[in-house]
């Protein structure tokens, strides 16, 4: 059981939860994870740390609303607990002298991302941050990143702020640079670290992803995190999160992570009143 | 010994007492335990039947040691709370133990009138002990020792880490338990369905030890939340039993496909997360028609006849030897049979083939033929050529085993491990290469059954004991 000291959303279907985990606050490093568990019911779900403070013991998620155990846990309050909150899990991202570091960031790898920037800033690294996002409302914590990085580049779906189009317009970002990154580090959706991957392999720039598959245990368990990097099978949870991006088999992972979509939208249609409002995903109004 | 009595076959009764059973075609259906236990009056008739040996031999073939015959004669007499009582002494799990142990290799096939094959079922009679005790609603404690300010950690809340910590806690220590899921139990809770060792049972003992005084921290990986090395800092000694929990694949093409499991994650998305329930609990699981068990221990046996109980219309067991080599309990084979689960001997996976979303469809397999017998005593599984054929299918569960759970080995220097991956320790003490910590159950043996692992731990209670006094 551990508190809940601030939950709200951030943007839209975004929210920002802080909890008290003094053991976890202690020990957490970029890169790494932990499981959380709404409620007695609740399902375990994967969470990157966004930040955390070891002197109030809390840590800091940045979590999306996309399935029935999400959604159970945005809607608790604070001084609320939730059941589960262990780790940290997973590997650390190698905090070292890279150079230029390209931080790409989306959803909530936007704060995921940001211990990674702050830490490989520390290390004397110059920092480009990309944000991507359906639209600039959607982007959240750039004070955070303003002071951290040298460049910030957005690319937005709509076009509302920098760059109009999607993960596909980073190359027009990269050529615009004096140099290319010596390393990109990418933090968010699927298609995100899928795309920027692709792109990067022909650059020959070295990628890193952070992986959020399935998860139950979290401690090389269950193996429903199983993903094929280089030809080989390894576990997400104790062999990364983090793994090299041109290795990594993205159609089956696409495919592993997808494998509950059907059972996760059921508690959205089972929560919706029954209606023809609404017919093929589409508002019919 | 009772050679004399056993002429008397007159007077033996060879006929061991049946334990009702739910029937096949409705447990199938349903998640409640498939045997329903002794009443009193069957209980008593099996005790009966007991020759009281003066030189009792089921008593060698218990890994704890417990004493047999005389639980039994407390049964005979119907003093229960006694015979309880009797079996407490040695056993902290006895309800567990009276369902999950291999009582036919061990107790049972010591018994005088095991060569008759009318063996006296004290799996049976130990249950309904454990089960009648709980039912009076209140348990009797038993003293505790003089407080000795020493503190032990023991790591993991399966068979062994229970029973490490039920000895040294009457031993006068301080113990605390700390265990990465968030439920404690281990394998008896995420593991061994609901079906055959009911969810309450576990929560039953483990509440006991916690009687007792023991302190139980759930959601705690040692290894990540904090090291061994930190929990030497506070504790005087550490156990570690974390059993083994790493999934083998097979390494064929396709076992990354959707619908292809361990049977780490089909048992665990079941049982610890009680997906059964689901929606009403919220850890999904998909309702499959058709699901194919790889392996034949007592794991395979769990997993086919979860999805049996899931709705699953056709459900089989494929193992690359044939009956007489499945490691499964006969009783765990015998139920999966006729609760209508199909077996696929002499046969091995080669290939998973998938759909054009990623889903399993349908497996090729080889035939099987056996040869002379390999290391392990029994007759190698040869492929035979040009045998291949397609078995259709919605899931497959891969149940052939685990290694040990490397996270607490590979954040702590010093202490060795084999090429298994196992822990290096003493099999007399459980004493590891580190100084002040101790390992016992499948993280030393390789995965192998609860009562081992409790005998592994009190052995290791025993030597820890003996070091906390002695400093």
């Amino acid at each position: 059981m551990n508190k809940i000291l601030e939950l709200r959303m951030i943007v839209p279907n975004m929210h920002l939860i802080k909890i008290e985990a003094p053991d976890i606050s202690k020990k957490v490093k970029p890169g790494q994870f932990v499981i959380v568990r709404p409620d007695e019911e609740g399902e375990r779900i994967p969470l990157s740390v966004a930040d955390w403070d070891q002197e109030s013991g809390t840590i800091t998620i940045i979590f999306m609303e996309v399935g029935a155990s999400t959604s159970r846990l945005a809607s608790l309050k604070p001084n609320d607990y939730v059941a589960t909150c262990v780790g940290p899990l997973g590997n650390a991202t190698e905090i070292k002298y890279y150079g230029t570091v390209m931080c790409v960031a989306g959803c909530y790898g936007i704060g995921s991302i940001y211990p990674v920037a702050k830490a490989l800033k520390g290390e004397g690294n110059k920092i480009i941050t990309v944000f991507e996002a359906r639209s600039s409302y959607l982007i959240y914590w750039l004070d955070r990143f303003v002071g951290l990085s040298e460049k910030i580049f957005t690319i937005t779906r709509d076009g509302s702020s920098g760059y109009k189009g999607h993960v596909k317009r980073l190359p027009d970002i990269i050529h615009g640079l004096s140099q290319l990154p010596d390393i990109i580090i990418v933090n968010g959706c699927t298609y995100l670290m899928a795309q920027t991957s692709n792109i990067t392999k022909d650059l020959n720039i070295p990628t890193i992803v952070n992986l959020n598959p399935i998860m139950i245990d979290g401690t090389g368990m269950c193996g429903v995190c199983r993903v094929t990097v280089a030809g080989k099978m390894k576990f997400a949870c104790v062999d990364g999160p983090e793994f090299n991006g041109h290795e990594v088999d993205w159609k089956e992972f696409l495919a592993r992570r997808k494998a509950y979509m059907e059972e996760e939208t059921l508690f959205f249609r089972r929560s919706e009143p029954e209606s023809k409002l609404h017919k093929e995903g589409k508002c019919q109004v | 010994m009772s050679e004399e009595k056993i002429e008397k076959t007159s007077k033996i009764d060879l006929d061991r007492t049946e334990m009702p059973k739910q029937p096949p075609e409705i447990r199938r259906h349903n998640f409640n335990e498939v045997a329903l236990g002794y009443t009193e009056e069957l209980a008593i008739k099996e005790a009966k039947r007991c020759l009281q040996c003066k030189k009792p031999r089921c008593k060698t073939g218990c890994p704890v040691e417990i004493d047999i015959p005389d639980f039994i004669a407390c049964i005979v007499k119907g003093d229960f709370s006694a015979g309880i009582k009797k079996i407490k002494e040695k056993n902290c799990l006895p309800a567990v133990c009276g369902r999950v142990c291999p009582q036919e290799t061990q107790c049972e096939s010591k018994c005088i009138l095991a060569s008759k094959k009318g063996e006296i079922a004290i799996g049976r009679l130990e249950r309904f002990l454990a089960d009648w005790e709980a039912a009076q609603g209140k348990i009797d404690l038993p003293k505790k020792a003089k407080p000795t300010g020493k503190k032990v950690a023991v790591v993991g809340s399966g068979p062994a880490g229970i029973t490490v910590a039920g000895d040294l806690i009457l031993l006068g220590h301080e113990v605390t338990i700390f265990e990465a899921l968030h439920r404690p139990g281990g394998v008896l809770t995420y593991g061994i369905p609901e079906f055959r060792l009911p969810k309450a049972i576990v929560a039953r003992e483990v509440e006991y030890i916690k009687m007792l005084g023991v302190n139980v921290i759930t959601d705690f990986v040692v290894g990540k939340t904090r090291s061994v090395d930190e929990l030497l800092e506070e504790f005087d000694a550490v156990f570690i039993g974390t059993g083994a929990g790493l999934p083998w694949f097979m390494n064929i093409p396709g076992e990354n496909l959707n619908g292809v499991y361990s049977a780490n994650e089909y048992l665990t998305r079941m049982n610890l997360m009680q997906g059964y329930r689901f929606p009403a609990s919220s850890t999904p699981v998909k309702k499959h028609t058709r699901v194919a068990v790889v392996g034949g221990g007592n794991v395979a046996m769990d997993a086919a006849r979860t999805a049996l109980r899931m709705g699953a219309s056709e459900v089989r067991i494929i193992y690359r030897r044939s009956h007489a080599e499945l490691p499964a309990r006969l009783e765990e084979s015998e139920n999966a049979e006729e609760e209508g689960v199909i077996f696929n001997m002499l046969t091995l996976p080669i290939r998973y083939i998938g759909d054009e979303n990623g889903w399993i469809k349908e497996i090729e397999c080889i035939k099987m033929e056996l040869g002379e017998p390999d290391a392990s005593g029994r007759r190698r599984p040869i492929e035979i050529p040009n045998s291949n054929f397609i078995i259709p299918t919605d899931a497959v569960v891969c149940a052939i085993g685990n290694s040990p759970n490397p996270l607490v080995p590979s954040t702590t220097p010093g202490l060795d491990t084999t090429r298994h991956g196992t822990l290096v320790a003493d099999p007399e003490t459980g004493k590891t290469t580190r100084d002040r910590v101790w390992a016992g159950g499948d993280i030393v043996t390789g995965a192998a059954t609860v009562i081992l692992a409790m005998g592994a731990g009190r052995k290791a209670a025993r030597s820890i004991h003996e070091y906390l006094m002695g400093k």
